[in-house]
């Protein structure tokens, strides 16, 4: 015991005794008070606490934000959010869910209401919270539960703000859509609760922090069988900020219709800027369908449709660019030197190389010819020899100073930067050296080349501007909550090429010849007013060699085995303001399918954009003509 | 060692033994009630992990019956020293819940020091307070140190912040150095200067605990904001009445807006569904506690081991009478736990281990 301390007194507990019994007897006395307030609370109030009970349940919701909307450069609204009935149930009230869930769905026309409860419970849904039974109700619908509201314990009707595309399709690839946010999301994003809405694709998607605002919340008193008594707090929600596109409705509407029918795909570009004026995917599908659930049906026939109606062929539909590659053949051509204006070829109908004949698409040949009339009649052995002069690793160096084989920096998910051979990429990808012969196909946009729409465009819109590559953007600015700008979008240059003024004229003239000279292939792209300058483009669907297949005539091929129709243009020649590229799959040959829908949309645009009145115009066209 | 000793079987305190694993068994039977969420789902598994903890806090307090307590004054300042780096390290890399770090995350285990300190602070006290006070008690120059050994860990607890703890370190120092024998005349001039400076730790509230005050004076002033705890808990308790509404039939309890309700708001949950009945059986096993831990106090062979046993009481009637009282709508709300009843680790298995170290000062006094 000695290590232990040892106390001074040896009657400790007497000296202390008084004063724990003080301690004690405070101890009872407050345990006494607590016992009176007890009774107080339980007995003589306890009739008024069990009334509070009942009556005073408080239910806590949220109150999502409305969406912001999206406009067009005008300002016209494309995207609105408007508000939706949406039954919700809070199993909990339900004093007889099974017949309650009968009722209900006798009333909506809804089903597996049972499994959506279950559903929610497996999740985690803490009690009392409300189960979203049954969404976007018909106005019927809501007055047969506002009707039946007293069968109906537990069950409550819930104003929500959906989604809603005014033109349905209409540039459904661009504007995407918004769903549901999944476990994946709320996951990644703790700022999201179940329920919420989430931009899923396209401009929905990547301005999803801009649309989405912040949601309010709303303290709710409900009676025993869950009806709102009254809204005892509420935190306002901020709607979204909205969204001004580049595209313009109207031009968006000609491209719609004009492509009405067809698979393919539209672009077009301010080639001063890089604004996307107009944008369609063919085919498309209503981003309506996806706001609120979208059906497992639906959804089945969108994702196994052996067309692709989900793909963004504009910027993940890659094709062999065909005969409109001979523009960037050009410039390479003329940028390296190997090519001037006046190099001169001459064209058999075919060419040997390699101890087996490339054709032309013309069997007859085309004669001598010079680069003008190269490109006007695109003429395959003209290219074959520029192409061979060239070598492949300089056309890839150009091809991609004009942004081919690179993503063009589009704001959209997904964007396919399409394939531009070389011998390194031969080396990387097959391990193999690169042949001679297979820069013939390179040349006529064949073989391994694989480029977008897009892309295409912006060929277009180089040539257009003198060699600016500018990214393609689809949002002018954002539009703050009080009209204000909330970020605006100032024109990106991605690349800038120096091309000589002279040369690039020959290519412009060339390419205005396409549309507007003897001998051209795209005749149905003319317009009256404007010089419109183009080149058309055919991507063989079956065997990657041989000619370029343009032709003059209809071919007879069957529908799946037709080759796909390239149109690249731009217009006025002088000072353009549009640039564009279409491609119409299975639609034969770029002059006759694509053309026409540039000649449309191009029509369309120079009404809404008169271009204005140049003397210049008549002499272009006249001059235009002596040079067949 | 007397642990082989026949009457340490003998005088095994039984009654208190018996008396903690039947809160501990109310607490579990309230911590279903808390987390009960309708008949279609599974058991919590809170209530499993509470489970557990009283399972451990048995061991816990076997063990500490197993020491000698007097053994305990050579570990107070080092276990003391330990528990103020347990919460420095909770200030530096301490879990946050609800706005306050009160965690020190174990992997399987969330530490709560906060519970520790009170432990500490009480084995301290006792430590330093075990000599007999001069005659006419202690004075104000003898009340230096224990000022500085609760200040040390009140402020930190206060720091994280814990108000319900530093509250409950504050009135059980109080508590000792009263029972240890205080000069009257001082504790007069204290409570006097207490009084005073209350008006000035106003400025030294975080925002929330002024509100809490403000709606402990007049709950209606903000009925949604920190208003509202106070009054759903009263209506719980209230509409439990007599006899209570019966095991898992409380509604009031179940509809989320006691967020603490399996911890610092059990007993709105246990009074709803067992009604003033219950609720009295509750303090009636409390103050059996209170009455047998004075009884091993005025029992106990030495100094040392009297005062350990009013401290260990004493926070055991502290956080009961704060607890209720903030549950009952008689304090404003502080986050303090009901001891033993409440859910959660660190509280639970610090009380059982305080209860063994009481049962071992009343097993222990016949042995010398």
């Amino acid at each position: 015991m000695a290590k232990f301390h040892i106390p001074k007194s040896n009657r400790p507990v007497p000296l202390l005794e008084p004063r724990i019994a003080a301690l004690t007897a405070l101890m009872f006395a407050i345990f006494g008070l607590v016992s009176v307030r007890l009774y107080y609370l339980q007995v003589l109030h306890h009739q008024e606490n069990v009334e509070s009970a009942d009556r005073n349940r408080i239910r806590i919701g949220r109150v999502p934000a409305p969406r912001g909307l999206v406009f067009d450069r005008n300002h016209r609204p494309l995207v609105d959010t408007k508000p939706s009935f949406d039954a919700q149930l809070v199993p909990e009230d339900s004093d007889n869910l099974s017949l309650t869930i009968e009722r209900l769905e006798r009333y909506t026309g809804g089903d597996h209401i049972a499994d959506k409860i279950s559903d929610a419970d497996e999740e985690g849904r803490p009690p009392y919270e409300p189960v979203t039974v049954a969404e976007r109700l018909g106005w019927q619908q809501v007055v047969a539960l506002e009707a039946h509201q007293l069968d109906l314990p537990g069950v409550s009707l819930q104003i929500t703000p959906a989604r809603h595309y005014l033109y349905g399709e209409l540039a459904a690839h661009l504007l995407g859509y918004v769903g549901e946010v999944t476990r994946n999301d709320l996951r990644q994003r703790a700022d999201y609760h179940m329920g919420d809405e989430i931009g899923k694709f396209g401009l929905e998607r990547v301005w999803e922090n801009f649309l989405r605002g912040d949601a309010g919340g709303q303290e709710i008193e409900v009676d025993a069988v869950g009806r709102r008594l009254r809204v005892l707090k509420e935190i306002a929600d901020t709607p979204g900020e909205s969204i001004v596109m580049t595209i313009d409705l109207n031009l968006q509407q000609a491209a719609e219709q004009a492509m009405a029918g067809k698979n393919g795909a539209f672009v077009a570009l301010d080639p001063r800027n890089g604004d996307v004026l107009a944008m369609v995917s063919h085919p498309a599908f209503d981003p309506d369908l996806f706001g609120g659930g979208v059906k497992a049906s639906a959804w089945r026939e969108l994702t196994t449709d052996p067309n692709h109606p989900l793909q963004n062929r504009v910027i993940q539909g890659i094709y062999p660019p065909g005969s409109t590659f001979k523009i960037v053949d050009s410039i390479a051509g003329l940028q390296e030197g190997t090519l001037n204006p006046q190099t001169a070829y001459y064209c058999p109908g075919g060419l040997w190389f390699g101890g087996r004949e490339y054709h032309c698409w013309r069997k007859q040949g085309h004669g001598t010819i010079e680069l003008h009339d190269a490109i006007v009649r695109s003429c395959d052995v003209y290219f074959y020899n520029v192409g061979e002069k060239l070598g492949v690793d300089r056309i890839a160096k150009w091809s991609n100073q004009l942004g081919l084989g690179i993503k063009s920096g589009i704001d959209l998910d997904h964007e396919n930067p399409g394939t531009i051979p070389s011998s390194a990429w031969k080396q990387k990808r097959f391990h193999e050296r690169w042949y001679p012969a297979e820069t013939l196909s390179v040349a006529i946009g064949q073989g391994y080349v694989a480029t977008t729409p897009l892309q295409m465009a912006q060929v277009a819109a180089q040539v257009a501007n003198g060699g600016i590559r500018y990214r393609p953007q689809f949002v002018k600015y954002v539009e703050g909550l009080y009209g204000n700008i909330a970020k605006s979008y100032p024109p990106v240059i991605e690349n800038r090429i120096k091309i000589d003024p002279d040369a690039l004229e020959v290519v412009k003239d060339a390419m205005a010849d396409v549309v507007n000279g003897a001998g051209g292939t795209a005749h149905k792209a003319h317009l009256d007013d404007v010089v419109v300058c183009g080149k058309t483009g055919t991507a063989q669907v079956v065997g990657s060699n041989g000619p370029s297949g343009e032709s003059e005539e209809e071919d007879k091929t069957p529908e799946q085995f037709k080759d796909h129709a390239w149109f690249i243009a731009f217009a006025p020649k002088d000072h353009p303001t549009i640039a564009a590229a279409c491609i119409i799959e299975h639609g034969g040959h770029g002059g006759s399918a694509s053309a026409p829908i540039i000649h449309d949309v191009f029509q369309r645009y120079f009404q809404l954009n008169p271009p204005p009145p140049k003397p210049e115009i008549a002499r272009v066209l006249e001059d235009a003509s002596p040079s067949q | 060692m007397a642990g082989g000793d026949r009457r340490f079987i003998l005088h095994f305190d039984w009654t208190l033994f018996i008396l903690v694993l039947v809160l501990a068994g109310i607490g579990l039977v309230s911590v279903i009630s808390a987390s009960y969420a309708g008949a279609r789902r599974t058991l919590d598994p809170l209530v499993i992990r509470q489970l557990i903890w009283i399972a451990a806090g048995t061991v816990a307090m076997l063990i500490a019956v197993l020491v000698d307590y007097r053994a305990l004054q050579a570990y107070a300042y080092p276990f003391y020293l330990l528990v103020i780096g347990l919460l420095i390290a909770v200030m530096v890399a301490g879990h946050a819940t609800g706005g306050s770090r009160r965690w020190i995350n174990l992997g399987a285990f969330h530490l709560e020091p906060s519970e520790l300190a009170k432990l500490a602070v009480v084995l301290v006290m006792v430590r330093y307070l075990r000599e007999d006070p001069p005659k006419g008690g202690w004075g104000l120059r003898h009340l230096i140190i224990p000022f500085i050994l609760l200040g040390i860990p009140a402020a930190l607890v206060l720091k994280q912040p814990d108000l319900g703890t530093g509250l409950i370190l504050v009135l059980i120092t109080i508590t000792l150095v009263f029972v240890s024998g205080l000069n009257l005349r001082t504790m007069l001039v204290l409570a006097m200067a207490a009084m005073l400076a209350a008006p000035l730790s106003w400025h030294y509230l975080k925002p929330y605990q002024r509100q809490r005050l403000v709606s402990f004076i007049n709950p209606q002033a903000d009925p949604l904001g920190s208003g509202y705890h106070i009054i759903q808990s009263e209506i719980a308790i209230g509409a439990g009445g007599p006899f209570g509404k019966g095991f898992l039939k409380g509604t009031q309890a179940r509809l989320n807006f006691l967020p603490e309700q399996s911890t610092d708001f059990i007993f709105a949950v246990f009074a709803e569904e067992f009604g003033l009945a219950g609720a009295l059986l509750l303090l009636t096993l409390y103050a059996s506690v209170i009455a047998r831990g004075a009884w091993i106090a005025r029992h106990a062979r030495d100094r040392f081991g009297a005062l350990l046993a009013v401290g260990l009481t004493a926070i055991v009637f502290w956080q009961v009478a704060v607890n209720i009282g903030m549950a009952t709508g008689m304090l404003p709300v502080v986050g303090i736990t009901l001891p033993l009843v409440s859910y959660g680790g660190s509280s639970l298995i610090a009380m059982m281990l305080a209860m063994g170290i009481l049962i071992s000062i009343n097993t222990r006094r016949y042995l010398f």
